[in-house]
């Protein structure tokens, strides 16, 4: 049953996208979600829909696989936009006993709802389209020049790379942690919270000290295999920009220089 | 240089060696053993007779307390040397999960050449070499945890291998694994030492494993108390008996045929060499013409 989580979501494929070097995608979604927190307008919005639209199209992934991405997400977004539904200041637009919703408040709302939603869309698409090994290559490329001021960028890229490595060793382990506790008649699903809580107990110290025997073999093992850290470190595969990766710098650029327009415009034209 | 130290690759000499200073215990109890140049050396030991702990010696994990280890004349000891030794001598240990780094099988295999510094060409070539050395070629791609132990073991030899290691040296590579994962390993195992002339030690407490070797070691209580190849060291069947330790079901059957007084030696092995030895007794005892 806990074998069915994935972590990351790669959904492996070779579109445009895909093939973009980590390193640029990771980028782009930094500009990305800069530029969402720009916008001012509706018209920025239908603008940022037709771009991310554009996007998840040349991705290849099945519309459906990134918008099931959105769900988590669902109740912290409506807990979000009431929130600002009540609770911004400016001209009535309804009011019962204490509740009162403002025009202000129903743009905010909206806007809050509409950033949250292509937050998550541009990360996923990111995860989505990017192996984690690329992921963590790309992370700890960007992150080497912040060596000199001592990010440990590489020992940061390592334990990612660990990270991912043991999820699926991990909740095997837990699995059978499950199963041999609860052949020993403990019960997990009974009783109120605190109890239900406490029946935690008895899966998680067996599995801490499993998880750091396997920390120490692994490490002894590390060693026997000459790791010493990212000095002088070569790699499998390098990192390598190509002609794509400037048509989707290109790409973002081009949608901030139309944001800040639809911003100037909307702000020329008095619209919302 | 004489001729015998010449195909020397890893020499153990007087080894002491305790955990803690407050231990009464030793481990290692000065040992004293060689591995040569392209051999299949076996060692044998049950629980707490060190052998685990000899192997960690052996690529500068552990430095020994008193005595040394040398690898191709490099002393463990001198902190200087540590990496040429330890891409001399590579090691694999008991559970596969715990070795692998990557989420990518091929990822995996380079890690060691990684670190060592080769180009990236050259890693690629290793990486190939490494994983047709196991027969693993075809998952280069696959994430470690989908596959079955003995695969996973295979990867994590092949892990080993890219660092072009002259010694091979196994801590209980197959305890954790299923007979059919048992047998891949030996017989990976057995491959690379005929076909590419790699120096294997394998540290063991399965007999039927250590019968396959050139040459056998047996440990107890931190010490090296037998030697010799394999058919000679079962031979002992009663002294190997008394340090807790078992000999394959086929030299125990003759043993024991022996002992209730029939024309037999216990330096049988094989089963098909012990069907042999059986059918041979029981016809010249005139069973035959029951047939």
């Amino acid at each position: 049953m806990l074998k069915d989580i994935t972590l990351g979501q790669y959904f492996p494929g070779k579109s445009f996208i895909h093939n973009l070097d980590p390193r640029t995608k990771i980028l782009c979604i930094v500009i990305y979600i800069t530029v969402i927190f720009l916008i001012k307008s509706f018209l920025g919005y239908a603008a940022l829909a037709i771009f991310t639209a554009l996007c998840v199209f040349s991705s290849k992934i099945p519309v459906k696989f990134v918008l099931r991405g959105l769900k988590p997400i669902m109740m912290f977004v409506a807990i979000t936009a009431l929130f600002n539904l009540f609770l911004t200041n400016g001209r009535v637009a309804w009011q019962w006993g204490f509740l009162t919703i403002t025009y202000e408040g129903i743009t905010l709302a909206i806007f809050m709802v509409l950033r949250l939603f292509f937050l998550v869309l541009g990360t996923s698409l990111l995860t989505l389209t990017t192996s984690p090994i690329a992921l963590t290559d790309g992370i700890e490329n960007l992150l080497s020049p912040l060596k000199r001021i001592g990010v440990p960028a590489h020992e940061l890229a390592m334990m990612m790379t660990i990270a991912l490595r043991f999820v699926p060793t991990l909740l095997e382990e837990t699995d059978k942690i499950i199963k041999a506790q609860t052949a020993r008649g403990a019960d997990f699903e009974s009783g109120n919270l605190i109890s239900r809580a406490k029946a935690m107990i008895p899966i998680l110290i067996p599995l801490f000290i499993s998880a750091f025997r396997r920390a120490d073999d692994l490490a002894v093992a590390m060693e026997c295999r000459c790791y010493r850290g990212g000095e002088n470190r070569t790699r499998l595969r390098a990192l390598k920009m190509s002609y794509r990766d400037g048509f989707g710098f290109g790409a973002i650029i081009l949608f901030t220089a139309i944001i800040i327009l639809t911003n100037i415009l909307s702000g020329r034209l008095g619209l919302v | 240089m004489d001729t015998n130290t010449k195909d020397t690759v890893i020499d153990v000499n007087n080894v002491e060696f305790l955990y803690e200073e407050t231990d009464t215990a030793q481990v290692l109890k000065g040992i004293t053993l060689n591995v040569r140049r392209g051999e299949f050396l076996a060692v044998l030991g049950h629980n707490g007779s060190g052998k685990s702990t000899l192997a960690k010696h052996l690529n500068a994990i552990l430095v020994p307390q008193t005595g040394n280890v040398t690898v191709e004349g490099f002393d463990t000891a001198d902190e200087n040397l540590l990496y040429k030794i330890r891409q001399r001598v590579g090691m694999v240990f008991q559970n596969p999960d715990n070795q692998l780094v990557a989420t990518i099988v091929e990822e995996d295999v380079a890690f060691a050449p990684e670190n060592l510094g080769v180009p990236q060409a050259e890693i690629k070539k290793r990486v190939e070499y490494a994983l047709d050395a196991v027969n693993m070629t075809e998952y280069k791609e696959h994430a470690p945890h989908m596959l079955s132990g003995g695969q996973k073991q295979r990867i994590a030899i092949a892990g080993i291998l890219a660092m072009k290691p002259d010694v091979l040296v196994m801590d209980e590579p197959t305890a954790m694994l299923d007979p059919v994962g048992r047998r891949e390993i030996m017989e990976t195992v057995k491959k690379l030492n005929r076909e590419e002339n790699m120096t294997v030690v394998m540290i063991t407490h399965f007999m039927e494993e250590a019968a396959e070797a050139d040459r056998v070691i047996v440990m107890d209580h931190g010490k090296s108390i037998m030697e010799g190849a394999p058919k000679e060291v079962f031979s002992r069947v009663e002294e190997l008996k008394k340090i807790g330790l078992d000999v394959p079901q086929t030299t125990e059957l003759c043993f024991l045929l022996k002992k209730s007084g029939l024309d037999f030696d216990a330096n049988i092995l094989t089963i098909d060499e012990c069907v042999n030895k059986v059918m041979s007794v029981y016809n010249s005892k005139g069973g035959a013409t029951n047939d």
